[in-house]
């Protein structure tokens, strides 16, 4: 009886001595695997681990799934492939290399605030920069930001009062906010008529994507349609838009002059098939500059030509374009398509990616040639300076643009062109709109004074 | 040998009709307690409480409050987001509009509001059974989609549609680092876990789940269903506002009406059929399954060392997550809590069966 009892013990402890002995082997096949990926990751075309810990480190979050996947991946490889030329190329920014690492999102915001937090405190000084990629993720993430003191660059998206300094220190919209460009796309409209005030009696449609990022120009919409006395008919459709039929249903019934299409991602391809559908011409159609890319206009094929948007950057190569394919295509290092270089969202995200750069060498001239922490490329971002000589000495010239930056202006620059589809490419379809400070400036105020006083901030005068 | 209740006599009515009638289960409640309020926030890295333990345990709580409804009163139900979404947006206008309301009291208001609106959508149940009702609980997703994008009252007029709150502040404590939030959220959680399998023991919850095994004879025994029906609402739809209320203000911090979409309906109802139907403790298990096991799964391979996209990570991310739910679904239809069950019962005489 007691000699049975032991046996069965024995041939219990067996098994599970051989799972625990299993376990620990593969704990230990797993480590040294691990460390010998690393190795090769950190020899190989422009990246560096992030566990260096000399290296600069800059979150990416991305998403390369999903409905936007279109128009993530283009953005995300731009930027990603600009931070490896700067390591393959320059060896670094003033010779301090950059780690990256990409964290999908989804473009959904609760995804999208993990990576944040995942990120975060990653690399030896943490995370230099946060581009959200997503206006939904930068309304969360601003009020994360200003605890963990890590800036954001949401260059041409986020929110639009957050280019007051003074209320919002961490938030960076360079190169435009949703407010600059409905202001240039009306200034366009005025311009085409002859006058803003030929607007008046007109009908203009807003078909927006029904979240922050598409309500966002509508305020400022509301605004002009009041001063000029046009009529403004605001349509949502519903994430991710590829369901639209009674948006463009009520087109057709209420005929408006013209319709400013605030999408993304395959939302945009949609709403040009669906005025094919309705019949409403196309070049009647102004897009915000996300809804300018190639991914919008392609599937539509011959039916987008005439297709207009507003741009922050249009397509094409710079010198630093074909660096990038030597150093990283001609290795068979490239995220996407060696063709896909120099698409209007690739430049998107280059542009992006140069902007962080140029913040970080700027806040290298006052702190030091050293990884930096987030509070100090913070002042280097609001300290930025780009002129022409700068722009040409990176290679992109006609690529970038002049930009100040200061306390008082996260924003810098609020003028931008119109690009029109020919069907093959995008290109330059006007001269250069300035919106119009003087209709902007009250309402950031507005705005960011009500921010302050719902979150009790005590909001800095701005001396610089 | 470990689980063995043999030898635990029950000499009063007290010991009888006690929560954990059984000597281990007391114990193993006492040691997550402990876990939870002295090991957790000993050893736990910010990551892991603002990704980690406050989603899961707010979720848990939602799942609770839905299981109730689902599991116990056996109304099926495709509006969890659509309370949640309720309980957060109630709480956000009580906070705003009466400044010196204490934030914990807007949390219950905003379970009440939840509610209120709970009761009124319940109504159909007293006619309408199984999928038709899933439906009609539906509609109040759709409904509360679109009451809180488009009537700005209720967003207090911010032109994005989007909320930004400010940190719960109680009595001069703020509940501002992730500890604190932690600590906040565990003790909502454990205190209404309290009230619900307290709930399901008495005869409210023995009223809704004879309402579940058979309405017809639960009638004829002397149960009105109108009362269990609408009380099983009502109780859910509130666990489920405060979790709304907690999720807004606490985990997100800001949000727009999109945070609240069907999506997370499904999700809170997939937490409570993994997690088990009929279970408090299913709720618990459910919720941490689904919401972890992405987060696991995108994170493993660069622990493993695996160079991939992450794009090849996510598509992985979906597939893996699919099958491991059918996996769990085929292995075991009534649920982790039933797997958990299971395990009890094998301690009984392992490792020294007969």
């Amino acid at each position: 009886m007691n000699y049975g009892l032991v046996f069965r013990a024995l041939l219990i402890c067996l098994p599970l001595t051989i799972i625990g002995c299993g376990q620990e082997s593969s704990d230990n096949a797993g480590t040294s695997s691990g460390e010998a990926t690393d190795n090769t990751t950190t020899v190989k075309g422009g990246s560096v681990d992030v566990s260096d810990p000399n290296a600069q480190f800059i979150p990416v979050l991305s998403y390369r799934t999903g409905p936007y996947a279109p128009n993530g991946m283009p953005v995300a490889n731009g930027f990603t492939e600009y931070l490896k030329v700067i390591n393959a190329r320059d060896g670094g920014i003033n010779g301090v290399k950059i780690s990256f690492e990409e964290c999908e999102t989804g473009y959904a915001t609760a995804r999208s605030i993990e990576c944040y937090e995942r990120l975060k405190g990653k690399g030896p000084t943490g995370a230099a920069v946060f581009n959200p990629m997503s206006t939904g993720a930068t309304f969360a993430i601003t009020e994360k930001a200003p605890v963990d003191k890590i800036p954001l660059i949401t260059m041409g998206y986020g929110r639009s009062e957050s280019r007051n300094g003074g209320v919002f220190p961490w938030n960076f919209p360079i190169y435009g906010t949703y407010w600059t460009a409905a202001d240039v796309l009306v200034t366009h409209l005025g311009n085409i008529n002859g006058s803003l005030d030929n607007l008046k009696g007109k009908k203009i449609a807003l078909v927006y994507h029904d979240s922050p990022f598409g309500k966002e120009p509508i305020p400022l919409l509301k605004k002009r349609a009041s001063m000029h006395n046009f009529e403004l008919l605001t349509i949502p459709v519903t994430h991710p838009g590829v369901e639209q039929k009674s948006a463009w249903i009520q087109i057709r019934k209420e005929k408006p002059d013209y319709v400013l299409l605030w999408g993304w991602g395959v939302m945009n391809s949609t709403a040009i098939k669906e005025a094919t559908g309705v019949r409403y011409p196309r070049d009647q159609i102004y897009g915000i500059w996300w809804a300018g890319a190639e991914p919008d206009v392609r599937p539509a094929a011959a039916d987008a030509v005439g297709y207009q948007a507003v741009s922050m950057i249009s397509s094409g190569q710079a010198q630093v374009h074909k660096d990038i394919l030597s150093y990283i295509y001609d290795n068979d290092l490239g995220t996407g398509e060696r063709e896909a270089v120099g698409e209007v969202l690739y430049n998107v995200g280059l542009l992006n990616a140069a902007l962080v750069v140029e913040a970080i060498r700027t806040a290298q001239s006052k702190y030091g040639e050293k990884p930096l922490t987030g509070e100090q490329v913070r002042w280097g971002i609001e300290n930025l300076s780009i002129t022409n000589e700068t722009i040409d000495a990176l290679g992109l010239t006609g690529y970038m643009y002049p930009v100040n930056l200061s306390c008082s202006d996260h924003e810098g620059k609020r003028a931008a062109r119109l690009h029109r589809w020919n069907g093959e490419s995008w290109e330059y379809s006007s001269d250069w709109i300035s919106a119009d400070d003087a209709v902007l400036q009250p309402m950031v105020k507005d705005a960011s004074d009500t921010y302050a006083k719902d979150h009790n901030l005590s909001t800095t005068a701005c001396n610089s | 040998m470990f689980y063995r209740e043999a030898g635990q006599f029950k000499t009063s009515y007290k010991a009888d009709q006690a929560v954990f009638p059984i000597f281990q289960d007391r114990i193993f409640v006492a040691i997550w307690l402990l876990i939870g309020f002295v090991a957790v926030p000993m050893l736990a890295n910010e990551y892991m409480f603002k990704a980690i333990f406050i989603p899961v345990i707010i979720m848990a709580l939602a799942a609770i409050g839905l299981n109730l409804l689902v599991g116990y009163c056996g109304q099926v139900s495709l509006g969890s987001g659509a309370f949640m979404a309720v309980g957060a947006y109630a709480a956000y206008n009580f906070m705003i509009r009466v400044p010196e309301l204490n934030p914990l009291i807007c949390f219950l208001l905003g379970g009440l509001s939840a509610t209120a609106v709970g009761v009124i959508f319940g109504i159909p149940s007293l006619r309408i059974k199984g999928f038709y009702l899933a439906v009609a609980t539906l509609a109040l997703q759709f409904f509360t989609d679109w009451t809180f994008s488009r009537i700005d009252w209720f967003t207090n007029y911010t032109p994005s549609g989007s909320i930004a709150v400010q940190p719960v502040e109680v009595w001069g404590f703020t509940f501002d680092s992730p500890l604190r939030k932690y600590m906040l959220c565990l003790s909502a959680l454990v205190l209404f876990t309290i009230i619900a399998k307290n709930l399901v023991r008495g005869r409210i919850g023995r009223a809704w789940m004879a309402t579940r095994d058979m309405d017809v004879a639960a009638e004829i025994i002397g149960i009105r269903p109108v009362y269990a029906k609408l009380s099983a609402f009502a109780v859910s739809s509130f666990f489920i506002g405060v979790a709304g209320a907690l999720w807004a203000y606490v985990h997100l911090g800001s949000w727009e009406p999109l945070a609240f979409d069907i999506n997370l309906s499904f999700s809170i109802l997939f937490m409570v059929i993994i997690g088990g139907l009929g279970s408090i403790v299913g709720g618990m298990l459910g919720a941490a399954f689904i919401t972890l096991l992405p987060l696991f799964l995108n994170q493993l391979p660069v622990w493993l060392g695996i160079n991939m996209s992450t794009a090849m990570v996510s598509h992985l991310e979906f597939m893996i997550f699919g099958a491991l739910i059918i996996f769990f679904l085929a292995v075991e239809p009534l649920g982790l809590a039933r797997i958990w069950q299971i395990i009890k019962e094998k301690l009984r005489l392992w490792p020294f069966p007969h």
